[in-house]
């Protein structure tokens, strides 16, 4: 009997509020709005925050990036020689130590990078050429489509191969089999003896100035990378780079641009990183090197996201508050609207829970169509956002629950008042209001 | 057993430090199938009466019988229950839901007892029917004329088949002609053997109870009875 009851009363409710269309409908508005950006601005954090994560992790979460960095002094400096050559940065030495006295290493890579054209046949195109050693896929989420990767013994002999890009493949190689073709780089020939691929599709943000160890996009038209063996590297292009800056030439020698330090556990990786700094400190005299761990920064994300879930996450709710508030306004001012209606059945065997039930089905009514429109609305908003603005966004099955389970709070918060309202009128006095 | 007992009832308004009498020691009885009348110059208490024996108020002292349940202690909710159940209203102004057709106002006495939807729809349409509406059951008040939104009233009244009908100045908002035709309606019922109420300023319409009260500052300064 009570089922239907309430059922009766709830479509009673519905016939009242489809009755009046407009108020019903803008009465709403203040929910769909509500809930349309709760789910849309969630969806656009998560879908940031997931693709700043997935950068990071893609750094490789065990990973400790050691890199070169230009010591502050030498940068300032602005003497007076006119030429003047700078040693700094990692060296092969920093490499040794970390294989040998670190003790939850699991690879130590050694990386140089120089961007140069590539050129095959009569196709050319700007690639970052990277030395270093066969451990490389280790550390870096590359995956071998074809052929080989480096070997110990193409280390050995400071072999002229190297293992290219499948986007650099895509660009140079129109209909030839890339494997045993050569490829230039500079002024010396490399034989194409592998093919790697990237395990995800990567898009760099520009926010993030990590130097990532897998190929990226952009970047002075550099559409990949290719790898060679360290010491063919070192052979082929020196350690000393002139620079020119205000008219003065510089000489800098660098002998490593990066050492990635992988260790066996994700709960060594902040020890390590304590060990590599304070071994780093006692070798060179200049802080020439920076230490960047992915994990840290992973967390960091992490926290960052929680923030800005809180942030928008307020803003939401104060404009649900909002809307709620609009809509226990519009059922006051329905009830005394109704006021005769409610002495008329409250004269005709009304108790007043079936007066409280009626209104407040109507309220939760308005507010859960209005939760449904603004959930319609709040996954179609990051779907337009993703397609032409080319963000990505990430709806979450749980901003969804959430939005709709608020706006369901809301309806029986805020529809309680006006319905006791209701319900405690005097049936003489509201059989008399005209 | 008479259907309606009052006894010594009075009710006192309270308006701030004033105490306003509006009703002092009415004793009334009323045997079931009356047709009776009550009448009075404007604040006689005939309207604070009616809303005691509707059960709408409470009396400050003196006790109300309506058929075997002492309703004068009842809480809130009992009230309504037995409003429901017991007793069927009549206004002046046919007070029916605007938003609601005729079958739905009618319904809604039924709806409050739990009758189940069915039962309710069909019990509707048959008293339509017997006040003369059954062509019109899909249509709202505002497409009826006075005198078919109190034949509706009337109808509603009936639903739960109540000890008592009362009627507030019934035809007080009618033409002469539909007035008749309403006090027809209310003379049939009572040959059916229900019991009403009706509070009036018009003597033609008291003049069909079979007795009428006349009301003088809350007490019952006489009461004239007629055999019809």
């Amino acid at each position: 009997m009570l089922v239907f009851r309430v059922k009766r009363l709830i479509r009673l409710g519905a016939k009242s509020l489809w009755m009046h269309r407009l108020r019903s409908i803008l009465t709403s508005l203040g929910i769909i709005f509500g809930v349309c950006s709760v789910i849309a601005m969630l969806a656009i954090g998560e879908g940031a925050s997931r693709e700043a994560q997935e950068q990071i992790a893609r750094l490789g979460s065990r990973n400790i990036i050691v890199k070169t960095v230009k010591p502050a002094e030498e940068q300032s400096a602005s003497g007076e020689e006119a030429n003047r050559s700078t040693i700094y940065g990692l060296t092969y030495d920093d490499a040794e130590r970390f294989r040998g006295t670190i003790p939850d290493v699991e690879v130590v890579v050694p990386v140089r990078r120089i961007t140069q054209q590539v050129w095959y046949r009569n196709r050319k195109v700007a690639v970052e050429v990277i030395g270093t050693i066969p451990w490389y896929p280790e550390i870096s989420p590359i995956e071998l489509n074809q052929g080989r990767f480096l070997s110990s013994i193409d280390l050995h002999y400071k072999r002229g191969i190297c293992v290219v890009d499948e986007s650099v493949i895509n660009e140079l190689f129109v209909v030839d089999e890339p494997i045993g073709k050569h490829i230039k780089v500079k002024d010396n020939y490399y034989r194409v003896v592998g093919v790697v691929s990237v395990v995800e599709p990567i898009e760099t943000e520009p926010g993030l100035t990590l130097s990532q160890p897998a190929p990226r996009t952009g970047g002075g038209g550099v559409i990949g990378n290719i790898y060679i063996p360290l010491t063919t590297f070192k052979s082929t292009f020196g350690e000393l780079s002139a620079q020119f800056s205000g008219g003065r030439e510089s000489i800098e020698k660098v002998e490593l641009q990066e050492i990635i330090v992988k260790v066996n556990s994700m709960q060594s990786v902040l020890s390590t990183r304590d060990i590599l700094d304070s071994l780093l400190d006692r070798f060179h005299e200049k802080k020439d090197y920076q230490i960047v761990v992915p994990l840290e920064l992973l967390r960091q994300a992490a926290r960052t996201k929680r923030i800005f879930s809180i942030v928008l996450g307020s803003i939401a709710a104060i404009s649900l508050l909002v809307g709620g508030i609009g809509i226990m306004n519009i059922m006051l001012a329905t009830v005394t609207e109704r006021t005769r209606e409610i002495g008329i059945r409250r004269a005709l065997g009304a108790r007043r829970r079936d007066i409280v039930v009626q209104f407040l089905s109507e309220t939760v009514m308005l507010t859960l169509t209005g939760g449904l429109v603004g959930i319609v609305l709040g996954s179609l908003i990051p779907y337009l956002v993703t397609r032409f603005v080319d963000m990505p966004t990430v709806v979450t099955g749980i901003s969804l629950v959430l939005s709709f389970g608020i706006s369901a709070l809301i309806g029986i918060t805020f529809g309680i008042y006006p319905a006791y309202r209701a319900a405690n009128m005097d049936p003489i006095e509201s059989l008399r209001h005209e | 057993m008479p259907i309606v007992a009052t006894e010594n009832l009075c009710k006192v308004y309270q308006l701030g430090m004033l105490e306003l009498p509006a009703l002092r020691s009415v004793d009334l009885q009323i045997e079931a199938g009356e047709y009776l009348a009550i009448m009075g110059p404007s604040g006689s208490g005939k309207s604070t009466l009616l809303n005691l024996l509707g059960c709408l108020d409470r009396p400050t002292s003196g006790r109300y019988m309506l058929g075997d349940q002492d309703v004068s202690k009842m809480d809130d909710d009992a009230l309504s229950l037995i409003r429901g159940a017991r007793i069927g209203f009549v206004f002046q102004s046919y007070n029916l839901i605007a938003q609601l057709n005729v079958i739905e106002n009618i319904e809604i006495p039924m709806f409050y007892q739990g009758l189940s939807e069915g039962r309710s729809y069909r019990r509707a349409g048959e008293l339509a029917e017997m006040v003369g509406l059954g062509g019109r059951l899909g249509h709202r008040p505002s497409e009826l004329s006075g005198g078919q939104q109190q034949r509706v009233a009337i109808a509603r009244a009936l639903a739960n088949d109540p000890l008592i009908i009362l009627a507030d100045e019934p035809t007080g908002n009618l033409d002469s002609q539909s007035g008749l035709e309403i006090l027809n309606i209310m003379d049939q019922m009572c040959h059916q053997g229900k019991t009403i109420i009706v509070v009036t300023h018009e003597d033609s319409v008291a003049e069909r109870a079979e007795r009428i009260i006349h009301l003088l500052d809350g007490r019952i300064e006489r009461v004239e009875s007629k055999r019809r």
